[in-house]
């Protein structure tokens, strides 16, 4: 029997598409189970674990909330690059970088009011974030450089950089010798939606950041503009789109989204600068990005179960001993599937002779 | 500035540049037949992993630099059935790549981390490291950095003189001519991959085997996404690409000297520094528009049938 591969002529029906994602998932939970259990754990036990570790009770779910909220907003920054074609791999930098902006806000201005100082903290995060992306766009678009590795090679510089500011000029003195900056004043933290709950008004953020977005590709002429150049970036430039300028805004736009992760998480989860923070968020929000196909609505969920994951990973490593390296291979092994089972939306599969 | 200082340096330099010349050298194979594969760092890790422990398992470094070469074939073959058999995207593939890869070397390594297995060691190469400097620089080193030597003109005359090299180059400047002219532009392409991939395991073991002894976890630390930078410095040519990944080595080597004579700049503005550069070098060498040098069809899927 011989197979062929022959380009679909209608598109896939919805329930056939989600079928193939849910195997190619299937997949690789198989695939990771068995690298489970060859290092010891039993996969099913390990699975389970993992799962009732994320989801698995309130306070699991709050976890994969507060964890999913960066990874949201980086996530959201990724797509808006991704859907001009323009490949920022640099959220965990420009977040980082957010995280920088937002704490050199709060450590000026100690004494001011809540109103006062998030708002700046946040400007000046999503600026910091925003020029952290501009920057490979603009070498991209002048001097012809790659975004991909300058970004990248950004995240590295980033890193390094937030690093020398707590081991430096922001040092807390009183910090043992950590590399921690000053905790924050209790004006400059986001606080909890309620006293009951531990997940906090980032969350609002998210929302309100996301509808905005999809206010700005649905009913905006830039919005149209990038969605057509993503399609056909020659063709776009041929109609007279100014492609050199979208790629240095969606680049901005994305950095400045990862920037504002970076001052939600500094500022109510961490409540000071300190390295520990920079998890890989920024990479988690690719694999996020392309698994809800650059969908806002999707990236919402799909930030949500990866978050799970990476809770679950941890309980896995506390309760079973497990690497906490393991979520990176579930990651990369859901992409990796998910990216072939893209074949099938495509193409379809046929005995030759047959059509 | 002292010649007692400089020596030292530069033979450091060409020590600490090997490992991301032979990655880079891989990534330039794969690159000529059109494909892009950002995984080099996750193939580098898996390589690194699978070299440390071979070389601990059975105290045979040779053995262990060739399984790393292996294993290196066989991460990257994952990336050759996604976009060849699947049409999936290469990019995301290739970061899909960089994250099993090192997630998986790290994974396996937990149990290993601070422990040391057999590696190279230098070996002067009789006559030839008697040249004064130069012999102390090129020619006191372990059998890995030899060997490097000897690749890049290897790989020219691939590319030049022989069918399958200029096969190779050929699908990747233009797939559909390479057919109509009657070559077989998935196997060549399965050929840049899986060479490609031999050389970027091989870069990770040079790393765990001839550069450390030690494992420790993200032992490669960015090296991959430095070798993808140095193909474009280099224009895709292999010879070029020595000279980048010694630029790197010697920046590495600069960094790690300072940091140890105790000099008065912040250690994280030193680390800083390699990366820094990554991009300075890349910011000129595609400023002169000679990145016209990539393969034309570099990331672009053939689709099935056509």
């Amino acid at each position: 029997m011989q197979l062929q591969i022959l380009k679909r002529t209608r598109r896939i029906s919805f329930s056939g598409a989600v079928a193939v994602f849910v195997s190619a998932i299937l997949l690789s939970l198989l695939f990771s189970g068995i690298l489970l259990s060859l290092g010891g754990t039993p996969a099913v036990a390990g699975f389970s674990t993992l799962f009732k570790g994320g989801f698995g009770s309130r306070w699991a779910l709050e976890d994969s909330v507060l964890k999913a909220i960066p990874i949201f907003l980086c996530s959201l920054g990724v797509a808006v690059a991704f859907r001009l074609k323009v490949w920022n791999i640099g959220a965990e930098g420009q977040y980082a970088l957010g995280a920088i902006g937002a704490t050199g806000v709060a450590l000026a201005f100690p004494d001011w009011p809540s109103w006062a100082v998030l708002p700046l903290m946040a400007l000046s995060a999503a600026c910091a974030g925003g020029i952290w992306g501009l920057i490979p766009a603009l070498l991209r678009q002048k001097m012809h450089t790659n975004e991909i590795i300058v970004t990248l090679m950004f995240n590295y510089i980033a890193v390094y950089l937030l690093q020398y500011l707590v081991l430096g000029v922001w040092r807390d003195p009183n910090s043992h010798g950590f590399a921690v900056s000053a905790a924050f004043s209790d004006a400059a933290i986001i606080g909890p939606l309620s006293d009951a709950a531990s997940v906090h008004w980032g969350l609002v953020h998210c929302i309100v950041l996301g509808i905005l977005l999809l206010l700005f590709f649905r009913y905006t002429r830039i919005g149209y503009e990038i969605k057509a150049a993503g399609e056909n970036m020659n063709a776009a430039r041929y109609a007279g789109i100014r492609v050199d300028f979208l790629v240095c805004l969606v680049m901005a736009i994305s950095g400045g989204l990862a920037g504002w992760a970076g001052f939600v998480e500094v500022s109510a989860t961490v409540n000071q600068l300190q390295p520990s923070m920079l998890v890989g968020y920024g990479y988690t929000a690719i694999v996020v990005a392309w698994l809800a196909r650059l969908n806002p609505a999707g990236i919402a969920v799909t930030s949500f179960l990866l978050a799970g994951l990476r809770v679950g990973v941890e309980s896995l490593q506390l309760d079973l001993q497990v690497p906490a390296d393991f979520g990176d291979i579930l990651e990369g092994s859901i992409l990796l599937m998910v990216l072939a089972a893209g074949l099938f939306l495509e193409y379809r599969i046929v005995r030759k002779g047959r059509t | 500035m002292n010649f007692d200082i400089l020596i030292p340096l530069l033979a450091a330099t060409v020590l600490s540049g090997t490992p991301v010349l032979y990655a880079t050298l891989g990534e330039i194979i794969t690159e000529k037949s059109g494909v892009l594969n950002l995984g080099v760092e996750g193939v580098m890790m898996l390589g690194a992993f699978s070299a440390f422990f071979v070389a601990a398992a059975t105290g045979s470094p040779w053995l262990a630099f060739v399984v790393a070469g292996v294993v290196g074939m066989l991460v990257v073959s994952l990336h050759g059935v996604v976009c060849l058999w699947f049409q999936g995207n290469q990019v995301v593939s290739g970061l899909a790549l960089t994250l099993l890869g090192s997630g998986l070397a790290n994974y396996l390594g937990t149990p290993y981390v601070g422990t040391k297995a057999p590696g190279f060691s230098a070996v002067a190469l009789p006559g030839l490291s008697r040249i004064p400097a130069l012999g102390e620089i090129f020619f006191n080193h372990d059998p890995l950095v030899y060997l490097s030597y000897l690749l890049p003109p290897i790989l020219w005359f691939f590319f030049h003189r022989t069918g399958i090299g200029l096969g190779l180059r050929a699908v990747g400047e233009n797939p559909a001519a390479a057919r109509a002219a009657g070559l077989n532009v998935q196997r060549l392409r399965w050929l840049g991959i899986l060479a490609g991939g031999f050389f970027m395991g091989l870069g990770g073991a040079c790393l765990s085997l001839a550069y450390t002894h030690l494992w420790t976890s993200s032992l490669s630390g960015g090296r991959g996404w430095i070798a993808v930078a140095l193909v474009i410095f280099a224009f895709w040519r292999p010879g070029r690409a020595v000279f980048g990944a010694w630029l790197f080595g010697g920046v590495m080597a600069l960094q790690l000297r300072l940091q140890a004579s105790g000099a008065h700049v912040s250690s994280s503005l030193l680390l800083m520094l390699p990366y820094a550069l990554t991009v300075i070098v890349l910011v000129f060498s595609s400023a002169r528009r000679k990145s016209n040098a990539a393969p034309a069809a570099l990331g672009v899927n053939v689709e099935p049938g056509e």
